[in-house]
């Protein structure tokens, strides 16, 4: 079993993984972790084709990994955007759920009659 | 079974085994501190893909920096309650269910990759004569794929406006929070000092030699950035208001020599983002050279946060 | 394996598409957010040239135009692809965008003296955001080039929704990252089996050696996936409603009308362009019951609000699921595709510029009531008419009443619908116009009482222009020639040209 499908599976199950915890923790810091795992998992996918690219003399194919680089900052660049708005949103409300019918009940400042 | 090979199962288990156990802690802190972790095996990994470039990346922004990231979240949040309710079993069996079928697939689907791979290794061999660099996923990053690379820095300094802009309204101007405690530990005060010279040093180091090996902007960038966080938080100095002239130049100033370089790229080589052949390697270094000040400068605020301090405090 | 490609004549253009909004942010990021507002505004004009220039050059040449970035071909290359789809999107953006610039001038502005405004320096560089997020999905011809393209999106999107400053607003915002990260990374995951197959993420390079393997079936169901997250297709519609009712009405014209259509645009591409060498699956059977269901749901959820934008909301969601029935009615090689491809598209144009319309005139609603509760709307129409013609021009189009865009794309759906035997959908137009009917009715009849009613302040007569041009554009679409329908068959993949008009 070469590295790369061992990198494979190990993808695949970190996909898995991920997703599992994205959709079954409540708490959105477990939710960015959990998304955090996915990435992972999905530059493990790219990592494994760019190793799988070796051909001739070269040892792996650039363009994948690359890709893999970018995709790490902006994943970071998405925690943080999330992890800001986490921490407004407990500082307003002083708890840290997403309540989904938080958005619906408005409270616009008119007077009810 | 070769020693490799058996190592490579050893670390894939440990892998998926710190994996879960970050998203089965019940602490937060603790899942947190796994994933910290987690990305230094990960790291490992990258090197047993032969992607020296990657497991550096890894290592210092998706394990260092987003570490440092969540941690100071986890300790923030943690004091409150989270009222949302558990989860019941039915949707811990949906999700369980969801989850093992996305896996399989993902498996079969990588398992029967068509065999050979289609590669762009050697095309990119190619090209890289007329770049200069002695580093292909450089060559991809600044050369090939340039245009990418400086649309993926435009969206960090739109992530940086997002996260200023969830500030308070009458904090806009000001500082964010000091990274460190009021007293920080002397050990820590030491080590900044020592560390922070040294680890500017390598990081200029790294992004010079990633034109030709394993390295680059984004690398040494981030150790760059690294080095200015310790500092923080060793409280040797405090981040600056976001409303300061030169702080906003700096996070800036990649974008935009990517950008006017690549608008005289039909000038000197005949389209966008081209660069002439025979001086494409200094224009490249001059392009990573803006790009580590901005990513030195911007992975920190990203850690920072909004001002939460008014301005002229 | 053919040619590689090169740049045509035009081609810079799209490559100058991209980069002036991207230059804006840059430059509105240094200088502040009054000098943001200037730019933001300034910048409007040239991007209408642009995409005017665009449209009259793929016109022209009767073929999509074509820009290798760097001069680099793909596989190893990026390329600029625009053909009429593409131009004509890029139009609506760069109509639709402004006029939420134009009519957010009032809300947004600097402070007076030299100071800086967080919401005015948050929307104005936020909105190039969009503008150049858009750009890049609609002229792209590379998959990770789009993927950067959808976190550029997402990254100017959501802090739109919470730029307000509210609890509710962070909440939505929160919610609305999570479902788009979760998107871009599905995306994203489906992109990398594709490279690992094929060597290239090039759309057209794709569509020439896709075939059906594993990789390729667990790539379609994963990036459609992500792509409907984005889309708030049903059931992963949750996070649009708070999102897009809490925010600013400039931003909810600009995320209802032209940000979900992005990433349907997207999933367009991926099935239109790179996978129709598949076999047919069942996916377009598949994508035609969401989008049904979403119709119905969307549409009864939006007959039981008590708030106006919030009720536009769930319209919006109804209304996305009209578009996915472009799947089932516009693939394939029949005499009905046709029908079935102008009729999608022509949905999405009618549906931005009537949603946008909306958006603004509710905002304008609240800003002259204080209120946006539909009860207290009696009389409100004689206070406000232009506000409420507005909404009724908009209304039509929703409705699908003739004569306006939304009439026109219905009109064609059904004649697909009808002709190629599949009555299902062609019920769920009639459906869904149905109680797109019932809801508008809600808002618009108590407001045509004569009862008196005391306004807050009265509307801004610029505001009330711009939506209401928003809404005539979304009429007059209505009126398309049949050169209209002649450019969005340029670059359309052979597969679907053939039969008669």
């Amino acid at each position: 079993m070469s590295a790369s499908t061992i990198a494979g599976f190990v993808g695949s199950g970190l996909v898995g993984l991920g997703l599992y915890a994205l959709i079954v923790n409540p708490e959105p810091l477990k939710k960015l972790l959990a998304f955090n795992l996915i990435g992972s998992g999905v530059f493990l996918v790219f990592g494994l084709v760019a190793r799988r690219g070796a051909v001739g003399a070269f040892l792996f194919d650039p363009v994948p990994q690359a890709m893999v680089i970018t995709g790490i900052v902006v994943a970071f660049a998405a925690s943080a955007l999330a992890v800001a708005l986490m921490l407004r949103l407990a500082d307003e409300s002083g708890c840290i759920a997403l309540d989904p019918e938080g958005g619906t009940r408005l409270d616009d400042g008119a007077e009810d009659t | 079974m070769t020693l490799f090979d058996a190592l490579d199962l050893a670390l894939a288990a440990i892998v998926l085994g710190v994996a879960a156990w970050t998203i089965a802690a019940r602490e937060m802190f603790s899942a947190v501190v796994g994933y910290v972790a987690y990305g230094l095996l990960l790291a490992i990994v990258w090197v047993r893909l032969y992607a020296p470039d990657v497991a550096l990346t890894e290592a210092s922004i998706g394990s260092g920096v987003t570490g440092v990231l969540l941690v100071a979240a986890s300790t923030r949040l943690r004091r409150l309650p989270a009222p949302d309710a558990p989860p019941g079993a039915a949707l811990k069996i949906a999700a369980a269910l969801l989850s093992v079928l996305v896996t399989g697939v993902l498996a079969t689907a990588v398992l029967y990759l068509p065999n050979p791979a289609a590669s762009l290794a050697p095309e990119a061999d190619r090209h890289l004569a007329a770049t200069g660099l002695g580093n292909a996923v450089t060559a991809v990053l600044i050369a090939y794929r340039s245009f990418d690379t400086m649309l993926e820095k435009v969206v960090l300094v739109l992530a940086v406006v997002g996260v200023w802009s969830v500030a308070p309204e009458r904090f806009w101007g000001g500082q964010p929070a000091p990274l460190g405690p009021a007293a920080p530990d002397a050990a820590l005060v030491f080590l900044a000092r020592i560390l922070a010279p040294i680890g500017v040093v390598i990081g200029v180091q790294m992004f010079w030699v990633g034109a030709d090996d394993p390295g680059g902007a984004f690398q040494g960038g981030a150790i760059l950035a690294a080095m200015w966080i310790i500092v923080m938080m060793a409280r040797l100095t405090e981040p600056p208001p976001i409303g300061s002239g030169w702080l906003r130049l700096a996070l800036i100033s990649g974008p935009a020599v990517f950008l006017l370089v690549g608008v005289a790229g039909p000038y000197m080589a005949g389209s966008f983002f081209g660069y002439p052949v025979g001086f494409a390697k200094p224009l490249i270094l001059f392009v990573e050279a803006f790009m580590v000040l901005s990513i030195g400068v911007t992975l920190p605020l990203l850690v920072a946060g909004p001002p939460s301090r008014e301005a002229g405090q | 394996m053919t040619a590689a490609e090169t740049t045509t004549q035009g081609g810079a253009l799209l490559v100058l598409a991209i980069l002036l909004p991207s230059a804006g942010i840059l430059a509105s990021f240094a200088l502040g957010s009054r000098a943001a507002e200037r730019i933001a505004l300034g910048s409007a004009p040239i991007a209408l040239v642009i995409a005017l220039a665009v449209l009259a050059e793929v016109w022209r040449a009767g073929r999509p135009i074509v820009y290798t970035v760097a001069g680099l071909s793909p596989p190893l290359g990026i390329a600029l692809r625009a053909d009429g789809v593409s131009a004509v999107m890029l139009l609506a953006s760069a109509l639709i965008v402004p006029a939420s610039g134009l009519y957010a001038r009032a809300g947004f502005a600097s402070p007076p003296g030299g100071g800086e405004s967080r919401k005015a320096f948050t929307f104005w560089i936020m909105l190039q955001g969009i503008s150049a997020a858009l750009a890049i999905v609609f002229v792209s011809g590379d998959l990770f080039n789009l993927y950067v393209a959808l976190e550029l999106l997402t990254f100017a999107a959501v802090p739109l929704a919470c730029v307000e400053g509210r609890a509710e607003t962070f909440a939505a915002a929160l919610r609305y990252l999570l479902f788009a990260l979760f998107g871009s990374i599905f995306y994203l995951l489906g992109a990398a089996l594709l490279y690992g197959a094929f060597g290239t993420l090039d759309i057209a390079l794709l569509a020439e050696r896709i075939r059906p393997i594993p990789a390729v079936t667990a790539a379609a169901a994963l990036m459609t996936a992500g792509l409907l997250a984005k889309t708030a297709l049903f059931p992963l519609h949750l996070w649009l409603p708070p999102a897009h009712a809490n925010a600013p009405a400039p931003a909810s014209a600009v995320l209802s009308g032209l940000v979900v259509k992005g990433s349907f645009f997207l999933t367009v591409r991926l099935w239109f362009y790179v996978l129709p060498g598949l076999p047919a699956i069942g996916f377009d059977a598949i994508l035609g019951a969401l989008g049904s269901a979403a119709v119905v749901f969307g549409s009864v959820l939006a007959l039981r609000q008590p708030r106006l934008k919030l009720l536009v909301a769930y319209s919006t969601i109804a209304q996305i699921g009209y578009l996915f029935l472009i799947f089932p009615l516009g693939s394939g090689l029949h005499s009905w595709t046709a029908d079935g491809w102008n009729g999608g598209v022509m949905q999405v144009l009618a549906h931005a510029f009537a949603k946008a319309a909306m958006f603004l005139a509710a905002g304008l609603l609240y800003e002259s009531l204080g209120h946006d509760k539909i009860a207290k709307f009696s009389g409100a129409a004689r206070a406000m008419p232009m506000t409420f013609l507005t909404l009724g021009l908009g209304g039509l189009s929703l409705m699908g009443l003739p004569p306006s865009g939304g009439f026109a794309a219905k009109w064609l759906l059904l004649r697909a619908s009808i002709a190629s035997g599949q009555w299902f959908w062609a019920l769920v137009l009639i459906v869904g116009g149905l109680l797109a009917a019932g809801y508008m009715y809600r808002i618009l009849a108590p407001a045509l009482t004569s009862n008196a009613i005391s306004l807050k302040a009265p509307p801004r007569r610029a505001g009330e222009a711009i939506a209401l041009t928003l809404a005539v554009v979304a009429v007059a679409l209505g009126f398309a020639p049949e050169s209209f329908f002649q450019l969005l068959d340029i670059g359309r993949p052979a597969l679907m040209t053939a039969g008669p008009p």
